[in-house]
C-alpha cells in the first residue's frame, strides 16, 4: 500500500494547551479523505503541519514519504487551499495565475485558464470583487494547476451556498480523476463528505477518534430497535456507541462484528452522518486510537 | 447516454445506486448492447461524487457480465437485461394504480402504503426463495 500521508505520535502545543495530541494514522495514496471534528478539534493545526506551515511539538509527519519540516522541495508536489480561500484582493484573476506560474515549477497555466473560463469567471476581474463561490473556484484552479500529488483543503465549502458547493466539488472530483490526486478535505458538511469521500478521519479534542473507509464504516454500523429492559447482549454487536431508551423501546447505534440475527431486534441501516455524530459525542472515552475499534466495548452479561 | 442520480439519504451505498440505475436503464431499454456508459470524469463532473465509487460500480457491472471496460476508450454495454415486454409494464402499472387508489380509499396514508407494500414484497420474495 502506498501511503500519501502518515503521522506518528504527532502533537502540537500552544503554551499549555495541546491543539493536537498523539495523532497517528496512515492515509493510502489515491484516497479522498474527509477530516471532521468540532471547531478547535485540531483540524487546521493538522493540515498546517502537513504542509509545513507549522512545526510539530512532538512526533512526525510524512507527506509522500518526505517530511515537510525538513524537505521543502516536497511542497512542489503538495497543493493547499487555506481556510476562507484567501487570494490577493488587488490582483486580477489572470495576475494570480501568472503569479502562480512564476512561483511554482511545473505550474500549468493553460489548464487553470481553461478551467476558469469554463466557469465564466472573467480573467480581468479583481480577486477582491469575486463572489465567495468564484473565489473558491479560483483558489482550487490555482492549487490544481500545480499538478499536485496530494491536495489539502481546509474547510473550502464553509462559506459557499449549496449550488457553489456542488460546483466546487464537481471541479475537485474532475481534478482528482485527471491527476489521480490524494485529497484531504476538512468540512462540517457531512452530507457533502459522504458524497465525495472514501475515507473519513474524525478529530475531537486534539485527538484522532477514528480513521476508516466510509463503506466499511457504514457496513459495520447499524441501528437496532427492540424492547427496552432487556440486557442487550446481542450476537454480532462489538460496541454500543449510542443508546436511547424509553419505557417501551430501546434504540441502539452499534458497531457490528458479524450478522445480527436476534429476532428481538429490528436492524436498520445507518448513515455516515449518524456514525460520525456518535463518535463526536463527548461522553465517549477519548480513545486516541486510529483503528476501527476505538471505543471501549460495553460488556453486557448474557 | 444516461445520467446518474445520487440519493444520499437512501442508506444505499452510492456505488450500488449506480449499479441499480444502470440495471434499470437496461431493463427499460434505455441502454442497449453496444451503448457507452458515461466516463468516470463525466459522472463526477455531473453529480460530484468520488471517482472510485463510479469505478467500483462499473467493476461490479463488469463482474456480472453486463458491461465491458475497454482501456482508454470507455465502458460499453455487453448485454441487456431481458424483462417482460412493455405491454406487461403498462398492465401491471394500471392494476397497481387501482390497488393504490383502493388503499387510499381504505384510509391508508403514503407511509402506510409503503410499509404494507414493503412487508408484503419481502414476504412474497422470501416465499419464493424458500
Amino acid at each position: 500500500m502506498n501511503v500519501a500521508l502518515e503521522t506518528s505520535a504527532l502533537g502540537k502545543r500552544y503554551g499549555k494547551r495541546w491543539a493536537l495530541r498523539d495523532c497517528s494514522f496512515e492515509l493510502p495514496a489515491g484516497t479522498i479523505a474527509g477530516l471532521v471534528g468540532p471547531n478547535g478539534a485540531g483540524k487546521t493545526t493538522l493540515l498546517h503541519i502537513a504542509v509545513g506551515l507549522l512545526a510539530p511539538t512532538t512526533g512526525s509527519v510524512h507527506v509522500l514519504d518526505s517530511s515537510p519540516a525538513s524537505d521543502h522541495t516536497i511542497l512542489s508536489r503538495v497543493g493547499f487551499v487555506a481556510q476562507d480561500t484567501p487570494l490577493y484582493a488587488n490582483f486580477s484573476v489572470d495576475d494570480l495565475l501568472r503569479f502562480g506560474e512564476h512561483t511554482n515549477e511545473g505550474f500549468d497555466i493553460d489548464f487553470a485558464r481553461q478551467r476558469i473560463e469554463r466557469l465564466d469567471i472573467p480573467l480581468d476581474q479583481r480577486a477582491g470583487s469575486l463572489s465567495g463561490g468564484q473565489r473558491a473556484q479560483v483558489a482550487l484552479a490555482l492549487a490544481l494547476a500545480k499538478r499536485p500529488e496530494i491536495l489539502l483543503l481546509d474547510e473550502p465549502l464553509a462559506s459557499l451556498d449549496p449550488l457553489a458547493r456542488r460546483d466546487f466539488l464537481r471541479t475537485l472530483m474532475e481534478g482528482v480523476v485527471e491527476g489521480g490526486i490524494t485529497v484531504v478535505l476538512s468540512s462540517h458538511l457531512l452530507a457533502d463528505l459522504e458524497r465525495v469521500c472514501d475515507h473519513i478521519m474524525i478529530l475531537a479534542g486534539g485527538r484522532v477518534r477514528l480513521v476508516g473507509d466510509t463503506t466499511d464504516l457504514v457496513r459495520t454500523h447499524k441501528v437496532l430497535i427492540g424492547p427496552s429492559g432487556r440486557p442487550h447482549t446481542i450476537t454480532g454487536v462489538a460496541n454500543v456507541l449510542h443508546e436511547s431508551v424509553t419505557n417501551r423501546q430501546a434504540t441502539l447505534l452499534v458497531q457490528t462484528d458479524g450478522p445480527i440475527i436476534d429476532p428481538a431486534w429490528t436492524v436498520q441501516e445507518t448513515s455516515l452522518e449518524d456514525i460520525v455524530l456518535a463518535y463526536l459525542e463527548p461522553e465517549l472515552a477519548p480513545a486516541g486510537l486510529t483503528e476501527l475499534h476505538p471505543v471501549p466495548t460495553q460488556e453486557v452479561a448474557r | 447516454m444516461i445520467e446518474f442520480r445520487l440519493e444520499t439519504r437512501s442508506g444505499i451505498a452510492p456505488y450500488l445506486q449506480i449499479v441499480q440505475q444502470v440495471k434499470n436503464a437496461l431493463r427499460l431499454g434505455m441502454l442497449r448492447p453496444g451503448d457507452q456508459l458515461p466516463t468516470v470524469k463525466e459522472v463526477v463532473g455531473s453529480i460530484a461524487i468520488n471517482p472510485n465509487t463510479v469505478l467500483k460500480a462499473y467493476r461490479e457491472l463488469e463482474r456480472e457480465g453486463l458491461v465491458q471496460g475497454r482501456p482508454g476508450v470507455g465502458t460499453f454495454v455487453l448485454k441487456g437485461l431481458e424483462g417482460p415486454p412493455p405491454q406487461a409494464h403498462l398492465a401491471l402499472r394500471r392494476s397497481l394504480l387501482r390497488w393504490m387508489r383502493s388503499a387510499f380509499d381504505a384510509g391508508f396514508d403514503h407511509d402506510g402504503i409503503a410499509a404494507l407494500f414493503d412487508s408484503t414484497f419481502r414476504e412474497a420474495t422470501e416465499e419464493e426463495i424458500a
